[in-house]
């Protein structure tokens, strides 16, 4: 019988090898698989027990917090977000079942306290819960409380403060906003709605026409390349016949002879749409890209929720230098160029900067539980687009905007501001209704132009009127916000 | 050095192991260490001590290593036990200590084992009494579906636990007396060796039992293992596959059949191949074991920080974690590695179990010994593959960890008569070895 009993243990050791293979499946090979199962709420649960970091402004406002519930084995974290909808953008929210947006995910390893595999092991074997960190963002609340209310008085839209120097990103407001803590009572509500799209951070995902606050870009290709001197006079006529159609300029009026200065301060559109042509696809499509366009912009949000500006086909592709273009229609900010707000501001940054872009980044610095800070923010350059000298050329020309152009409104008592508007036409827009009225109003520029504190962007869809009347005081009001707090 | 001794210094790592598992669901629970851990410990030394001593008195040659290595599991399930509930822990371990006096009693009172042989009737009746149980009206209990208790009075406890052992010993003796009837009388009918029909009607009986318990008692994990011990016997005791190939295609179409018939067996065969439709319901306990699985990784999540419940509610995250699903638990907690350390245990109680039953020299030791060690390991394979999703998942425990008592007491019997085997057999090697 020995001979079968070694043979039945053969047998065993066997299913027993079955069992480590199937338990090293199940835990190993296929674990990341299982992990990210729909009926699967253990890794989300787990996350729960952790006391996620406090998400703070400038000034130490909470912004988010976590919040314990329940005792012993049912203790849970659960967010709260104290000032509701005023961060609603772009601090976003994170809850177990609903997960989590914007500034919340893109920083979720730092708020949950994943730091590194190796540090998590110290804690566990010192018996210490993982803790997460808290993280100082730049948003600076009273700004932010300005940008909110001033678009929510003018109508759908977003603005976007930016620090030239720094990158730091000082407001960030989109109309309309959501309450975060509402996200787990109304969370199909609030992502169905179409229209409003409360939860779509318009200053990142809104893809607006940017009208002639794109003349910047095309102003600033002109002078760098040294297509133009800013004294170089165009003959600009009332209009211009461009590809079969004529490009009108405001009442038709012309400007013959006309300097970058004049040019920019009268918005003409037959001026720049001769400079887009002079420059060609190649050198204008060479400054976009340098001031960021065709590139996600490298702010601190998860990448799928900021979106691209240029140039789109109707398939929604963005186009290259090597595309058909309406070379004049794109220089005016026609054409079917769309952009985010948030690149609107960059480039008016840029400018502000002496002609460096710097990365926009929301947050400050991260703060360790035991309340040393482990990382701060070391600002860096994105790109350089333009020389500190045509900076210098540009901002001349955005002062006489504000002074005694199309941007009066934007002007700040005893600053000077340099700006541009744009209002560009949308009629028949589904999003505003359909009406044939409807225009997108936009303001770019920064305070004080001597030495820039602030640069900004603000937009506001569907509205009947121009970039003067409704962005160019948003931009002050905010401007001066941050201004008079400093 | 003696075997005693070599089981007493077996011991010690095994205490310590238990010590410092405590030590780390201490840390875990109240971040701080506790003298506690140390007491338990002790405790733990003390009663396997006091077993160990017996054995060095009432059994100086059994096997060294087989009570070191099912303290072990102990003390695994044990602690793992603890960290879910410390009030089951405390029941653990006093049937631990029950388990033991019983132990010492079958060794006591069993010591000439070969009583079993004369009573193999009695005790085949015994066992069949002990299944159908908990169908008797009064006494039967229905838990999950499955009627797995009994209870008599304050008195509850799960009948196949024992009525297993009974099974073995009934077996062992009966194909003790008829190997050879079997193996002569077999004739070979359209190329296939079959068993003569006048022994054939045990082997019904068996296969009778297992078709009971699947359709009345609806226990699928004790009929699979009764019938698969039973296969492992019949082919020690004649060498004859084709005898369990037959017996192996009886009990599939039996299976086949009801599975197809009888709703509870169907739905547990329908979850274990396709568990996600039933993710919420009947699918809910092998995906969460799987999840738990997931979330163990190589070297696990340490002891006491896997999520048992959902957190603020009393509903399960993983569901009978004490019972069905404690090697779930384990994988989560200790992680790939501490799995394959109990498994390799489980193997290495299943090859000394072998060892002893190859060193008997009667065949009816040898095919006891075959036997209890098959039923023994077999149900380990039963539950662990049953939360690994290798086969449908059963409500087998897993012996020496889960919590339960007839488990317990059932699986510190058998070891008792193992023991028993091993003793007489290595002192019948010893002995023949100072004669030459």
């Amino acid at each position: 019988m020995n001979r079968q009993i070694i043979k039945l243990f053969g047998l065993l050791v066997v299913l027993f090898a079955v069992l480590v293979g199937f338990t090293s499946y199940w835990s190993v090979f296929d674990a990341s698989a299982l992990r990210e199962k729909n009926a699967n709420k253990r890794p989300l649960l787990e996350q729960q027990q952790i006391q996620r970091g406090r998400i703070l402004a400038a000034d130490g406002t909470v912004i988010a917090r976590s919040v314990a519930k329940g005792h012993g084995s049912g203790k849970r974290y659960v967010r709260r977000y104290p000032r509701g909808r005023l961060y609603g953008h772009p601090i976003g929210y994170s809850f177990v079942q609903f997960g989590d947006s914007e500034f919340e995910r893109f920083h979720n390893d730092e708020l949950v306290g994943n730091e590194s595999e190796f540090n998590s092991i110290l804690d566990q074997l010192r018996g210490r819960d993982q803790q997460g960190n808290d993280i100082v963002t730049n948003l600076d609340p009273a700004a932010q409380a300005t940008a909110l209310a001033d678009l929510e008085a003018a109508g759908y839209g977003a603005v976007v403060a930016i620090e030239p120097k720094s990158g730091r990103v000082m407001a960030m407001a989109s109309n309309p906003p959501y309450d975060p803590n509402r996200v787990p009572y109304e969370f199909s509500k609030l992502s169905t709605n179409e229209i409003e799209t409360p939860l779509l951070n318009r200053a990142t995902q809104g893809q607006y026409p940017p009208g002639s606050t794109f003349k910047v870009v095309t102003a600033a290709a002109g002078l760098e390349s040294g297509t133009i001197t800013p004294e170089t006079p165009i003959d600009a006529p009332g209009s211009l016949e461009v590809e079969g159609t004529p490009l009108e300029n405001d009442f038709g009026e012309s400007f013959p002879g006309a300097t970058l200065d004049t040019a920019l301060t009268n918005s003409v559109n037959t001026w720049f749409g001769q400079l887009g042509q002079r420059l060609g696809e190649d050198t204008l499509f060479e400054y976009m890209e340098k001031f960021g366009f065709n590139s996600t912009p490298a702010i601190d949000l998860p990448s799928g929720e900021v979106y691209k500006s240029g140039v789109f086909n109707e398939e929604g592709e963005l186009l290259g230098a090597n595309d058909p273009v309406d070379l004049a229609r794109v220089a005016i900010g026609q054409e079917r160029l769309a952009v985010t707000p948030l690149q609107m501001a960059e480039v008016a940054a840029a400018v502000a900067n002496k002609g460096k872009l710097m990365k926009p980044q929301i947050w400050s610095r991260v703060v360790d539980p035991d309340g040393r800070v482990t990382k701060r923010l070391d600002p860096s350059q994105y790109s350089q687009p333009i020389s500190a000298k045509t900076a210098e050329e540009l901002t001349t020309a955005m002062e006489g905007v504000v002074a005694e152009g199309t941007g009066t409104n934007a002007a700040i008592p005893g600053v000077r501001v340099a700006g541009k508007t744009g209002t560009a036409e949308t009629p028949g827009n589904k999003a505003c209704g359909g009406g044939e009225e409807e225009n997108q109003a936009w303001f770019i520029g920064f305070a004080p132009a001597d030495d820039p504190k602030i640069a900004i962007a603000a937009t506001v869809e569907c509205t009947e009127e121009f970039g003067n009347d409704v962005a160019a005081p948003i931009f002050r009001d905010v401007a001066e916000t941050i201004l008079n707090g400093e | 050095m003696s075997a005693r001794n070599r089981e007493l210094m077996a011991l010690v790592p095994v205490a310590l192991l238990l010590t410092a598992g405590f030590a780390a669901v201490f840390a875990q629970e109240n971040a701080q260490l506790d003298n506690l851990s140390l007491i338990y410990g002790a405790y733990f030394f003390a009663v396997c001590l006091a077993t160990h001593f017996y054995l060095r008195v009432r059994l100086p040659n059994a096997d060294p290593y087989l009570f070191p290595l099912v303290a072990l599991l102990m003390a695994f399930g044990l602690v793992m036990v603890y960290r879910i509930d410390a009030g089951l822990a405390r029941d653990q371990a006093n049937w631990f200590v029950l388990a033991l006096v019983l132990f010492a009693a079958t060794i006591h009172f069993l010591r000439d084992y070969d009583v079993l042989e004369r009573y193999r009737y009695t005790i085949a009746g015994v066992g069949l009494l002990l299944l159908m149980a908990p169908r008797l009206p009064g006494i039967g209990q229905q838990v999950n579906g499955a009627y797995l208790g009994v209870k008599l009075g304050p008195l509850a406890f799960q009948p196949a636990e024992f009525s297993k052992i009974c099974l073995v010993v009934f077996l062992a003796s009966y194909l003790r007396e008829h190997r050879e009837v079997l193996i002569v009388g077999a004739r070979r009918v359209l190329g296939v060796t079959l068993p003569p029909l006048k022994h054939f009607g045990p082997m019904l009986v068996v296969w009778g039992a297992s078709m009971f318990m699947l359709v009345f008692i609806r226990d699928l994990g004790s009929s699979l293992m009764f019938f698969a011990a039973f296969l492992a016997l019949l082919y020690v005791a004649t060498g004859r596959l084709s005898f369990v190939v037959i017996g192996m295609a009886m009990f599939f179409a039996g299976a086949w059949f009801f599975a197809a018939t009888v709703p509870h067996v169907h739905d547990r065969v329908e979850v274990w191949l396709n568990p996600y439709p039933h993710a919420q319901t009947s699918g809910y306990q092998i995906l969460q074991s799987i999840f738990a699985q997931a979330d163990g990784g190589l070297f696990g999540k340490g002891f006491a920080e896997s999520l048992i419940t959902i957190p603020g509610t009393d509903n399960a995250l993983l569901p009978a974690a004490q019972t069905d699903t404690i090697y779930s638990l384990i994988v989560n907690e200790l992680g790939l590695f501490g799995a394959c350390a109990v498994i390799l245990t489980y193997l290495l109680i299943t090859a000394r179990g072998f060892k002893i039953a190859l060193l008997a020299d009667d065949g009816f030791s040898k095919l006891l010994a075959t036997g209890l060690t098959a039923v023994f390991a077999i149900q380990a394979f039963v539950i662990i593959g049953g939360v690994t999703r290798v086969i449908p998942l059963t409500g087998v425990t897993l012996p020496f960890i889960s919590y339960g008592g007839s488990s317990i007491v059932a699986n510190f019997v058998l070891l008792a008569l193992l023991l028993l085997v091993s003793d007489r057999a290595r002192r019948e090697a010893v002995h023949s070895r100072t004669v030459t």
